[in-house]
């Protein structure tokens, strides 16, 4: 009986989990539901993958209503694995932050933290869930909502104005997004993304399903910061409480990706995408800009977590890179870099969490000489960096092998080579944190430093474990992250 | 006839458009949330208008009455205008909190101090 | 009506008076309002009212009261580059409509698939004539659960953000008007039929135009109307900011809940059929209680809005 029900729970869990926190009033009492709400949803997505990966699709219908009519909850391979994504980061991090927030937050605020978290990850799970477009734009909202809160919540002045930048350019993308399915309810009359899938080709000629799939692609580009629409994030980043940049980072603009995916492939299918629109002449050059322009500004920064914020709108380049190849490689290599980006800049932000919890900043200056006060944590920092890079044995070399094969595939060689090329890049600012934290010269400040706390620690060297071990054995991700791309390219035949 | 049957989408275009203006070109934060407001306002409207029908009435079941306007898009916009007031409301509360701490809500006078500390 | 929505968004654009544009805005919303009955959008027309017109032009207020009044000329390339933007995606959207059906066209798509459903199967599936109340709080009635939690969000947000005092009491700031005898009969006398009202929209959206929300706003501008009269302290005794704010909590737990119950007797989320001797009735009961949640969560929402407002002083 709870396994037909599991679709269900995976979303209403965290959604009841919100308001709870925000009765109990209380720091630690918050925090400890909120962390096991996390842990419960992340063993829900395992249990939903195990589920899909056996029987293939669920269905799900809410209110008992049958779909179209009703909003129906749909889960293939892709979006199990996207939940998995969202659900797993959010527990690891949010077992971290506890330690964190309270130093970087007011205490009076802390509970409104974990209200908050649980209403993002309810509007996360949520998004990447359902089976209904304008039921996306709801659960967008309760995200984007609680981002915004998130990020304000920081003690940092600036983070006032990140948010609220964050806010307007959120909610322009947000009413693109509604624009676009004003577009295609008028052109097909219903709402249901398999519907839609199914109606749309009688009606894929006419200029209205164009210009909606035009707003759709920018709204939700928006949201997922590809480059050139990427000016919300290094700020939001930067000034956020650490432990929420390190969810922002591995869950927020991997749902958006998610949601291109989900429009370009499912709902308008490859032959729409990609012949009619020609959306890979233009994804290309966007993504290849988007990764030497952002590496090239990451090297520049002072502020190391400004500097991650850049590092992952390159890391965006290189997913929507794989989406513009459209093969099943280079999709393949999109979805892992989508799990794979997700693990290692959710390590380096909870790294850089540690830093900033001993030494109260993050500016490259102020981290002379920290690789040998805080030797555990900059320890992980450098392999988190270096997972960056795409070393072998890192999840950053898997990607980065599964983009060039793809490039190779269709004799893209300059392509392949421009993948490298930027790998130095990424190198680069890596090299130039490793440099200040172990060849600086210590201020004089840096004897009092001391390594940060074990409950910091443990959370942080889980995820670089994580890091480590799926870039060796790689069967789980690449297994699905192959059945997800085969499913989404199978559907246009 | 073509015409006549669009000018009312196109009305309500230009006021989508009037409201994203007001957006990007004020300086002004609390003017921009009244972009934004206006803005989603105008889509709403659009809505609104593809459920219209032709001697169509309110969508509320009578006796008699066999045409009905099309409730979906109500419902949508329902909620539509739920989340727009939630924005709204969120937005100046970090406006007014902006102001507290740069004693500005001007865009680059914020920008100005932000880059002198 | 549309070129009057025209002129007054114009105006707003181009006025550096905030309050005046602030103003305008609400007028630019009553017509939308209007503009909304005239295409049978009754409930749509209600609640932008009472929103738009209403607690969106308090808040814009209220937060121009603590800041400033006027806005200051920005650079003229802004304007270019805004105007490009704007230019461009009008002409894309403009481009986009010559292939959408007529306005009114009864054989445009939207009407002839998934809708028709709604109209003609509702009043054996649910039993209540307002189609509209029954899309919202049934078949779509998971939607509606998310527009709760937004509506809990942004409240979260504002107390976080301007904080009300957890004690419970809030500095009264500027007292109430409660030296105008006028005003205070006046006040007194409307509350109740407020109230009344209230309820009586709360309870009457199966029939016609009103449901949870609406009757949220209504209700919690009893509140704030007592507020403004008699002052910050009278209304926070009536009604603690604690016990407000946790009420919000509770309207979205009452509506979850009620798709939890559906859940553990054994039918799927939000499946009001199972919760009745037969199914109408359990839509009925179902409906109840969802738009009882809403009603709760939005009036709860408000009035914590209105508190961390009027009670928000500058930091120093």
């Amino acid at each position: 009986m709870i396994r037909t029900q599991l679709p269900a729970l995976q979303v209403v869990i965290p959604l009841l989990a919100g308001p709870t926190c925000l009765l109990l009033h209380h720091s630690r009492l918050s925090w400890g539901l909120a962390t096991s709400a996390s842990w419960v949803a992340l063993f829900i997505s395992l249990a939903l993958l195990d589920q899909v990966l056996a029987t293939g699709p669920i269905s799900y219908e809410l209110g008992g209503w049958a779909a179209p009519w009703g909003i129906e909850y749909r889960i293939d391979e892709i979006n199990a694995f996207v939940l998995l994504i969202i659900s797993g980061i959010s527990a690891i991090t949010i077992s971290f932050a506890r330690t964190s927030i309270e130093h970087e937050v007011h205490s009076k605020h802390v509970y409104l933290v974990y209200t908050g978290w649980m209403l993002c990850l309810t509007g996360l799970l949520g998004i990447a869930i359902t089976g209904d477009v304008f039921n996306v734009f709801v659960f967008l909202e309760i995200s984007s909502l609680s981002s915004y809160l998130l990020i304000s919540l920081s003690r940092d002045q600036r983070a006032l104005t990140a948010a609220f930048r964050y806010l307007v350019m959120g909610t322009i993308g947000a009413t693109f997004i509604l624009i676009g399915i004003a577009l295609l309810y008028m052109m097909t009359g219903t709402l249901n993304m398999s519907d839609l899938a199914a109606r749309i080709p009688s009606v894929s000629d006419t200029r209205t399903v164009k210009i909606a799939f035009a707003f759709l692609t920018a709204g939700i580009g928006l949201k997922a910061a590809v480059f050139p629409m990427h000016f919300w994030l290094p700020n939001a980043y930067a000034y956020a409480p650490s432990a929420i940049s390190a969810l922002f980072a591995g869950t927020a603009t991997k749902v958006a990706i998610y949601l291109l995916l989900r429009f370009f492939f499912t709902i308008y299918g490859v032959e729409f995408s990609f012949e009619t629109m020609k959306l890979d002449r233009i994804l290309l050059p966007m993504a290849l800009a988007g990764i030497f322009v952002a590496s090239t500004v990451a090297i520049f920064q002072t502020d190391i977590k400004r500097m991650l914020g850049y590092s992952s709108i390159a890391q965006i380049g290189y997913i929507v890179l794989g989406v513009s190849l459209v093969s099943v490689t280079g999709v393949t290599a999109a979805i892992l870099h989508l799990f794979n980006h997700a693990l290692m800049k959710a390590a380096l932000f909870v790294a850089l969490g540690c830093v900033f919890f001993r030494v109260g900043s993050v500016t490259r200056d102020d981290l002379a000489g920290i690789g040998y006060t805080m030797p555990w944590t900059m320890g992980a920092f450098v392999l988190g960096g270096l997972s960056l890079v795409g070393i072998p044995l890192t999840v950053g070399f898997i990607s980065k092998w599964y983009l060039i094969v793809a490039a190779l595939e269709q004799q893209m060689w300059w392509l392949a080579g421009l993948v490298l090329i930027s790998s130095l890049l990424a190198l680069v600012y890596v090299w130039r944190v490793i440099e200040i934290a172990y060849f600086g010269t210590p201020g004089d400040r840096s004897t009092e430093i001391k390594e940060a706390p074990a409950t910091l620690l443990i959370p942080t060297w889980i995820l670089i474990i994580a890091n480590i071990y799926f870039g060796i054995d790689t069967s789980l991700t690449v297994g699905v992250a192959e059945r997800a791309a085969q499913a989404l390219l199978g559907n246009a035949s | 006839m073509q015409v006549f049957g669009l000018y009312n989408y196109w009305v309500v275009i230009i006021l989508m458009m009037i409201g994203l203006y007001v957006v990007i070109a004020s300086g002004n934060l609390i003017k921009k949330i009244v972009g934004l407001n206006i803005f989603q306002t105008s889509v709403f409207i659009l809505y609104i208008s593809i459920g219209k029908l032709d001697r169509g009435t309110a969508p509320i079941l009578v006796e008699g009455v066999t045409s009905y306007s099309n409730p979906l898009p109500h419902v949508l916009i329902l909620t539509a205008i739920v989340v727009g007031v939630a924005t709204t409301a969120l937005g100046l509360a970090l406006a007014v909190r902006i102001y507290g701490a740069y004693g500005s809500i001007e865009e680059d006078e914020i920008q100005k101090q932000d880059n002198a500390s | 009506m549309l070129s009057l929505l025209t002129v007054t968004a114009l105006a707003v654009a181009r006025l550096d008076q905030l309050f005046a544009a602030v103003m305008l805005f609400g007028i630019y919303s009553l017509l939308s309002a209007a503009l909304f009955v005239v295409m049978d959008a009754v409930d749509v027309a209600f609640t932008e009212a009472a929103v738009g017109a209403g607690i969106s032009i308090i808040l814009m207020l209220g937060a121009l009261a603590l800041t400033s009044r006027e806005q200051r000329p920005v650079p003229r390339s802004r304007h270019w580059i805004a105007l490009v933007v704007v230019v461009v995606t009008g002409a894309g959207l403009i481009y986009g409509t010559l292939d959408i059906p007529l306005y009114a066209d009864p054989n445009a798509p939207a009407h002839l698939h998934v809708a028709p459903r709604y109209l003609q199967q509702s009043m054996q599936e649910i039993g209540i004539p307002n189609v509209v109340t029954s899309v919202l709080a049934s078949y779509r009635g998971y939607d509606t659960l998310g527009e709760t939690v937004v509506i809990f969000t942004a409240a979260v947000g504002v107390i976080g953000r301007l904080g009300v005092a957890t004690e419970g009491r809030i500095e009264p700031k500027t007292g109430g008007l409660e030296h105008y005898l006028i005003l205070r009969i006046t006040a007194k006398f409307m509350l109740p039929l407020i109230l009344v009202f209230a309820l009586y929209v709360q309870f009457h959206g199966d029939f016609g135009p009103g449901g949870g929300f609406q009757a949220g706003v209504i209700f919690a501008s009893a509140f704030i109307l007592y507020g403004l009269v008699f002052g910050m302290e009278n209304v926070t005794a009536v009604a603690p900011p604690v016990v407000v704010r946790s009420l919000a909590a509770i309207g979205v737990l009452i509506y979850a809940g009620v798709g939890v119950v559906s859940l553990l007797m054994g039918s799927n989320f939000l499946d009001y059929n199972i919760l009745g001797h037969e199914p109408t009735h359990g839509q009925h009961l179902g409906i109840f209680l969802v738009e009882f949640g809403v009603g709760v969560t939005v009036a709860a929402s408000m009035i914590s809005l209105f508190y961390a407002y009027a009670s928000y002083q500058r930091e120093k």
